[in-house]
C-alpha cells in the first residue's frame, strides 16, 4: 500500500509540477513548451499557473496532493493505522478527482462557463483552453490514490493493483465510450425552437426520409431504415450461406487448396473494405471490362447498374464472407463427429445425418455468423459511399448530415443513436442466441471420432458454390491490383507506372530526399498512429481479459457488460460521438492526433480484450494461485508469470489492431484533419474526385506493406518460441519418477 | 534411483521453523445463496498430518483454499499459529500449497519454478536458484533444475510440485489432491514419501482428498466431510471401526447396512443379536436398545459349511478376485457383501453356507 501511494505522489508530482496542464499546440513531446512555460500561462505545468500567473482554480487541487503526501508521511511514521490511512487516501483521491472536474467544467475559453458563476463571483479575467498532460497523469495520480484506499479497507482482496486496473479500465470506458455516446444522446434530444426535447427527438427519429415506404408503391426510394435493414439482411443472408459453404469445403471434404482457401480469407481483413467496391467497379462499372464487353459485343449499354443496392449487397458479401467463414469454421470443427458416428450406427444415412444431426447442431452458430455480418454490414461505410449511389443508409446519411451544407449534428446523433439501437439489438440476439443454444462442445476432450464426409448431394452443392465465388474473388482483388498501371481504366489501357509516381515518388532535393508523392503525408500519418494505438490497445485488452477472467470484485459483471457494449457501438457512432464530445473544453480533442489514437484503441479493444479472454482461458487458473501462495503479488503474477505465457495472444493483438487502424474507414472519416489525414480516406477522396488510378495504386502498397508487416512479426514471435523450445529440449526424461 | 526418496540430508529443508497450529472457529463460505462450507470450528494440531476427506462437492477442497487464503471464508475466523489471518493474502499466511495440476509455470525451468516463491519473497537471485538446486537435489532430481516441466514425468513433475512448496520453509503446507494424476502404482508410492517426509520434518501437513484408502495410508487424523460440514473426526482406526453413522461406515470402505436388535445398553457397551448370536459392541452416545443400524465390514463375515455359525444364507453371486473371493450371501437379516480367503474351499451359486461374525468389524452407527 505505501509503494502505491508513493507512485500517486510520484503522478501527482509529474502531472502538477513537471508537465503542462493545457494541451500543447505542437505536442507535450516537442518541447517548445519548457521555454514559454515562464512567459504563457497555457504552456505551464498547474503549480506555476496557480503561483506566477494567479490561476487561483489550481490551489484546491494542489492542496488535495499536499493532503494526500500528509496521509503518506504519517502512514508511514506508523502515527496512522492502515484503517484510517486507507479512508484519507480513497476521500483525497475522491476529492482531488472532484477537483479537477469542476474546475475543467466551470472555466472554459471564455471566463466561466455558466451564467450564473460569473453572475456570482464576477467576470474571471483568465480563460482556459483544452487539457493536457498534466492533467491526464494528475488524474491517474488521484485516481491511484482513490484506488489504494479502497484496497487498504479490503476491497478488491486488498490487492492494490487489481483496484488500480479496475479504476483505470472503468475511467477510461467512462470517459472514452460511454460520456461521447451519452454526449450524442444529448445532442439528439437537443430542443428546437418550438418543440421539447422529446418531440424534437421524435420528430428527427420519425421522418419520411428515414422510415418512408414509397419503394413499395412508386419508382422512388425507401427510407433509410428499411434500406439498412433490408441491406443488411440480404448480405447477412449471402454471406453466412457462402461461409457455411466455405467452412464445410475446408473441413468436411478432400478439397486439394485448402490452405490457399484459407489464405484468401486473410485477404479482407487486411485490406479496406472498399478496396472490393474499387474492384467491382473496375469490373461492372460504366467503364469496366464487363460493361465494356457487353457494349462492343451486343452494343448494349448497361449503364450505372452498379451503383445503388445491388452494388452495395454483391461488395459486402464479398466483404463479409471471409468474417462469415472465420466464425463458421469454429462451428463446423465444434460439432462432434463422435455424434455423426452415432447417428451413423442407428441407421442413418449420411443424408439423414446431416440434416437431422450435423446442421441442428450448427444452427447456434449459424446464427451468431449471420448477427455479426448483419452488424458489419450496418456499420460498413467504406461500400456504401462508393458505390451507393443515390441509395440512402444510415452510416453514410450520418456522415452526409456532419459534412454536408447544413451540419446537422443534431440529426446526426438522432441517426447515429438509430444505428447504435440496431446494432444493440443484434447484440441482444446474439448473446441470447449464444447463452441458450449452444452445443459446440469446448471440454478440451480429443474426440476419438472422424469426421464425416458430407452426402453427395451437399458436397456438389458447396463444389458449385464455393468454386465459382473464388475465382470471382481473386478476379475482383486482381482487377484492383492490375487497376494501379493501367493509365485510363476502359480508355486508354496502356501500361504505366504514372499512378504509382504520383503517389509515391521521391526526389533528391539540396536537403536529402524529397517526399514529394502526394501519399506520403497520409500514409506516414497512418503507419505512426496505427503504431502508436497498436501496443495501447494490446496493453489495455489484456489487462481487462485479466481483470474479468482472473478476478473477483464488486461490480464486475457491470464492468464486463459495459465492455461488451461498447464492442457493439458501430464505427459511424464512435465518430460522430467523438466529434461531438471532444471538440469543446475541457476535453479539446478534435483536429489532434490524440483523438485518432484514442478512436483507433477503443475502437480495435474488442480485438484485444477477445485475444486476451481466450488466451487466459487456456492458462490454467492455479498458475495464478501458485504464484500467490509463493508470495508473489499481483503485479509480479502478472508480468512473471501470465505475460510470458500470453505473448502469443499479445502479439494477436498488436498485429490485428495495427491492421484495422490502418484499414479503418467508417469512424476515421469524421476524426481527420488536414494535419492529420489518414490513408483511408485519402483514397476514398481520390475514388470521389474519380481518381482511381492513384487510389489503386495506394490501396496495392498498403495491401502489400500489411503483408510484410504481418508476415515479418509472426516470422520473429515464431522463431523465438522455437528457440526457446529447442534451448530447454533435452534428452526426455526417464518414465519413472 | 538411490536419491529417488524424498530423502532429506544432515540440513533438512523446513524444520528450522517449529510447525504452527491451524484454528478455524465458526469458518464458513457462502456464494450468494448456495452455501459451500457451513460454519466450523476444527483444530489442526501442529506437527500433525490431517486429511479432509469426503465425496466430491463436499466442500473439503473449498475449506483447504479458505486456510491457503485464495477464497475469503463468509464467516469466522482462521489463525495459523495463534495469528488471526483471516484476511490476509495467500502470500502473508506463511504457508504453502501443493496443487492438483502441481500448476508448474511452463514456460520457467525447474530451477526457476522452484525459487520464484524465494525471489518473490526478496531473496537475491544467485541465492535463490543456488537453495532451489539444493532442494531438487532433497527431493531425489539431481541436475535437472535446467529443464522444462514438459519434459519431466508425472512423478517427477510431482517432486517440483513439492520442492517448490518445502523451499519456503513454510510452517503449514498444504496438499490439494496431490496425487489423482499418478497412476496406480506410483500413487502409492509417493503418498510413503509425503508421509516419511511429514515425519521427519515435522510439518503441519493440511491434505485434500476424496480416496480413502490414501486418507488411512497418511493420515494422523481424518476429518470426513459431506455436504458442507463435518461428517466425524478421527484417528484412521477410529474411523475404520468406529463409524458414527451409515454415510462414514459407507465412505470408509465398503460395509453391509443392516438393522439389528440391541439389548442392554450400559457404558457406552450393548449387547447386539445377529442371527442365533449375541455380539458385544461399543455404542455411541445416545443411542438406546431396540431397533439399530448396524455396520458390517465385508471381512468380518466368516464362511462356514452349511448348519454351522450363527446365521444360514445361501450364496446368490460368487466372484473370483484372485486374492479373494467376493459373495453375494442372501441372510434373514438382508444381503450380505462378504469378502473371504479361503480361495480353495470357493463356493458357488446357489450353496447354502453357515455365517459367523468378527466383533471387531461390527459397528452400532446412527443412521
Amino acid at each position: 500500500m505505501l509503494r502505491y501511494c508513493m507512485l500517486a505522489l510520484l503522478g501527482l508530482l509529474a502531472g502538477l509540477a513537471l508537465l503542462p496542464w493545457h494541451m500543447q499546440e505542437a505536442g507535450v513531446l516537442a518541447g517548445a513548451w519548457v521555454r514559454a512555460s515562464m512567459t504563457s500561462p497555457n504552456a505551464a505545468p498547474a503549480l506555476f499557473q496557480a503561483a506566477i500567473f494567479g490561476r487561483w482554480w489550481f490551489i484546491p487541487i494542489i492542496a488535495a496532493a499536499f493532503l494526500g503526501l500528509a496521509v503518506h508521511v504519517l502512514f508511514s511514521g506508523r502515527k496512522l493505522s492502515q484503517a484510517s490511512a486507507a479512508r484519507a487516501m480513497t476521500a483525497i483521491g475522491a476529492l482531488g478527482f472532484f477537483l479537477i472536474l469542476a474546475q475543467g467544467a466551470a472555466i472554459g475559453p471564455g471566463g466561466w462557463s455558466y451564467a450564473a458563476l460569473s453572475d456570482a463571483f464576477g467576470p474571471l479575467g483568465q480563460k482556459q483552453f483544452g487539457v493536457g498532460a498534466g492533467m491526464a497523469v494528475t488524474t491517474i495520480g488521484f485516481l491511484t490514490l482513490f484506488t489504494t484506499g479502497l484496497a487498504g479497507q479490503g476491497g478488491f482482496r486488498s490487492d492494490p493493483f487489481t483496484a488500480f486496473a479496475v479504476g483505470l479500465i472503468a475511467l477510461l470506458i467512462v470517459s472514452f465510450t460511454a460520456w461521447p455516446v451519452g454526449r450524442m444522446l444529448v445532442m439528439a434530444l437537443s430542443p428546437t425552437p418550438g418543440q421539447n426535447a422529446i418531440e424534437a427527438l421524435a420528430n428527427r427519429l420519425l421522418e419520411p426520409k428515414i422510415w418512408g415506404l414509397a419503394c413499395l408503391y412508386s419508382g422512388k426510394s425507401c427510407g433509410v431504415a428499411w434500406n439498412t435493414v433490408a441491406l443488411a439482411l440480404s448480405t447477412a443472408l449471402a454471406a453466412t450461406m457462402l461461409g457455411l459453404c466455405f467452412a464445410l469445403l475446408v473441413t468436411r471434404t478432400s478439397f486439394p487448396a485448402k490452405k490457399l482457401m484459407r489464405a484468401l480469407t486473410i485477404l479482407p481483413i487486411i485490406t479496406p473494405s472498399f478496396v472490393i467496391g474499387l474492384g467491382l467497379i473496375l469490373i461492372f462499372g460504366r467503364s469496366g471490362i464487363v460493361n465494356q464487353g457487353i457494349e462492343q459485343l451486343f452494343g448494349l449499354d448497361l449503364g450505372r447498374w452498379i451503383y445503388g443496392f445491388q452494388g452495395v449487397w454483391l461488395a459486402q458479401v464479398f466483404c463479409f464472407t471471409p468474417t462469415a467463414f472465420l466464425v463458421l469454421i469454429g462451428v463446423v470443427e465444434g460439432v462432434s463427429p463422435t455424434l455423426e458416428e452415432a447417428a451413423g450406427t442407428l441407421r442413418a444415412d449420411r443424408w439423414t445425418t446431416f440434416w437431422r444431426v450435423s446442421l441442428p447442431l450448427m444452427r447456434p452458430g449459424v446464427a451468431n455468423a449471420f448477427l455479426v455480418v448483419f452488424v458489419e454490414s450496418i456499420a460498413d461505410f467504406g461500400n456504401p459511399i462508393l458505390l451507393g449511389g443515390s441509395l440512402g443508409l444510415l452510416s453514410t446519411e450520418v456522415y452526409f448530415a456532419v459534412v454536408g451544407a447544413q451540419a446537422n449534428f443534431s440529426q446526426a446523433a438522432a441517426l447515429a443513436l438509430l444505428l447504435l439501437l440496431l446494432a444493440f439489438g443484434a447484440f441482444y440476439l446474439q448473446r441470447k442466441i449464444l447463452g441458450r443454444y449452444s452445443y459446440v462442445s469446448m471440454s478440451g476432450k480429443g474426440d476419438a471420432g472422424l469426421g464425416q464426409p458430407l452426402p453427395d448431394r451437399v458436397r456438389r452443392f458447396v463444389y458449385g458454390v464455393t468454386l465459382p465465388w473464388t475465382v470471382l474473388t481473386v478476379g475482383v482483388y486482381g482487377m484492383a491490383l492490375v487497376g494501379g498501371f493501367v493509365k485510363v481504366w476502359g480508355r486508354d489501357w496502356s501500361p504505366t507506372l504514372s499512378h504509382y509516381s504520383r503517389a509515391f515518388s521521391l526526389e533528391w532535393g539540396p536537403s536529402g530526399v524529397l517526399w514529394s508523392g502526394s501519399a506520403w503525408n497520409s500514409f506516414f500519418t497512418t503507419i505512426q498512429l496505427a503504431a502508436i494505438s497498436a501496443p495501447v490497445t494490446a496493453a489495455i485488452g489484456i489487462l481487462t481479459a485479466w481483470l474479468l477472467t482472473r478476478q473477483r470484485f464488486a461490480g464486475r459483471t457491470a464492468l464486463e457488460f459495459a465492455l461488451m457494449l461498447s464492442f457493439a457501438v458501430p464505427g459511424t457512432v464512435l465518430g460522430v460521438s467523438y466529434i461531438l464530445a471532444f471538440n469543446v473544453p475541457p476535453l479539446e480533442l478534435t483536429g489532434t492526433a490524440v483523438i485518432l489514437v484514442l478512436c483507433f484503441t477503443f475502437r480495435n479493444m474488442p480485438v484485444g480484450v477477445r485475444a486476451g479472454m481466450a488466451a487466459m482461458s487456456q492458462i490454467d487458473k492455479s498458475l495464478d494461485e501458485a504464484a500467490m501462495v509463493l508470495r508473489a503479488s499481483a503485479a509480479r503474477t502478472m508480468t512473471n508469470v501470465l505475460l510470458p505465457l500470453l505473448r502469443p495472444a499479445m502479439v494477436t493483438a498488436l498485429i490485428y489492431s495495427f491492421v484495422r487502424s490502418i484499414t479503418t474507414v467508417s469512424a476515421v472519416i469524421f476524426l481527420t484533419s488536414a494535419e492529420h489525414e489518414m490513408a483511408t480516406v485519402f483514397i476514398i477522396n481520390r475514388v470521389i474526385n474519380g481518381d482511381y488510378g492513384v487510389a489503386i495504386a495506394y490501396c496495392s502498397v498498403l495491401i502489400v506493406m500489411m503483408m510484410v508487416a504481418l508476415g515479418t512479426i509472426q516470422l520473429l514471435v515464431g522463431r523465438r518460441n522455437l528457440g526457446r523450445r529447442t534451448a530447454g529440449a533435452k534428452a526426455p526424461a526417464p518414465a519413472h519418477a | 534411483m538411490t536419491n529417488s526418496t524424498l530423502q532429506l540430508g544432515a540440513e533438512p529443508i523446513a524444520a528450522r521453523k517449529p510447525a504452527a497450529e491451524v484454528r478455524l472457529e465458526g469458518v464458513g463460505k457462502r456464494y450468494g445463496k448456495v452455501t459451500a462450507v457451513k460454519p466450523l470450528d476444527l483444530v489442526i494440531e501442529a506437527g500433525s498430518l490431517v486429511t479432509l476427506l469426503g465425496p466430491s462437492g463436499c466442500g473439503k477442497t473449498t475449506l483447504l483454499r479458505m486456510i491457503a487464503g485464495l477464497e475469503q471464508p463468509t464467516d469466522g475466523r482462521l489463525l495459523i499459529g495463534g495469528r488471526d489471518v483471516t484476511h490476509l493474502p495467500p502470500g502473508e499466511r506463511d504457508v504453502s500449497m501443493v496443487f492438483q495440476s502441481y500448476a508448474l509455470f511452463p514456460h520457467m525451468t525447474i530451477a526457476q519454478n522452484v525459487a520464484f516463491g524465494l525471489i518473490s519473497g526478496g531473496m537475491a537471485k544467485d541465492a535463490a536458484l543456488a537453495k532451489a538446486d539444493l532442494a531438487l537435489d532433497q527431493v531425489g532430481l539431481p541436475g535437472l533444475g535446467g529443464r522444462l516441466p514438459s519434459e519431466l514425468s508425472g512423478g517427477q513433475q510431482q517432486r517440483v510440485a513439492v520442492a517448490r512448496a518445502l523451499v519456503l520453509e513454510p510452517s503449514v503446507l498444504l496438499f490439494d489432491e496431490p496425487l489423482s494424476n499418478l497412476d496406480a502404482r506410483l500413487r502409492r508410492r509417493m503418498r510413503e514419501e509425503i508421509r516419511d517426509l511429514q515425519q521427519r520434518l515435522g510439518v503441519t501437513v493440511v491434505y485434500v482428498t476424496h480416496d480413502q484408502s490414501e486418507a488411512l495410508a497418511v493420515a494422523d487424523k481424518i476429518v470426513v466431510m459431506r455436504n458442507s460440514e463435518i461428517a466425524q473426526i478421527g484417528s484412521p482406526r477410529e474411523l475404520y471401526q468406529q463409524p458414527a453413522n451409515t454415510f462414514v461406515a459407507s465412505f470408509m470402505g465398503e460395509c453391509n447396512n443392516v438393522k439389528a436388535d440391541l439389548a442392554d445398553v450400559a457404558g457406552g457397551r450393548g449387547r447386539l443379536t445377529l442371527g442365533s448370536s449375541q455380539v458385544l459392541t461399543a455404542v455411541p452416545d445416545g443411542l438406546e436398545q431396540g431397533q439399530v443400524d448396524v455396520a458390517i465390514r465385508p471381512e468380518a463375515v466368516r464362511v462356514l459349511p452349511k448348519d454351522s455359525g450363527c446365521l444360514q444364507g445361501v450364496v446368490s453371486h460368487a466372484t473370483y478376485m484372485g486374492s479373494c473371493i467376493e459373495y453375494e450371501i442372501e441372510t434373514d437379516i438382508g444381503g450380505l457383501f462378504v469378502v473371504c480367503g479361503d480361495i480353495a474351499g470357493m463356493r458357488a451359486k446357489g450353496d447354502p453356507v453357515g455365517l459367523d461374525f468378527v466383533a471387531s468389524g461390527i459397528a452400532v452407527v446412527r443412521p
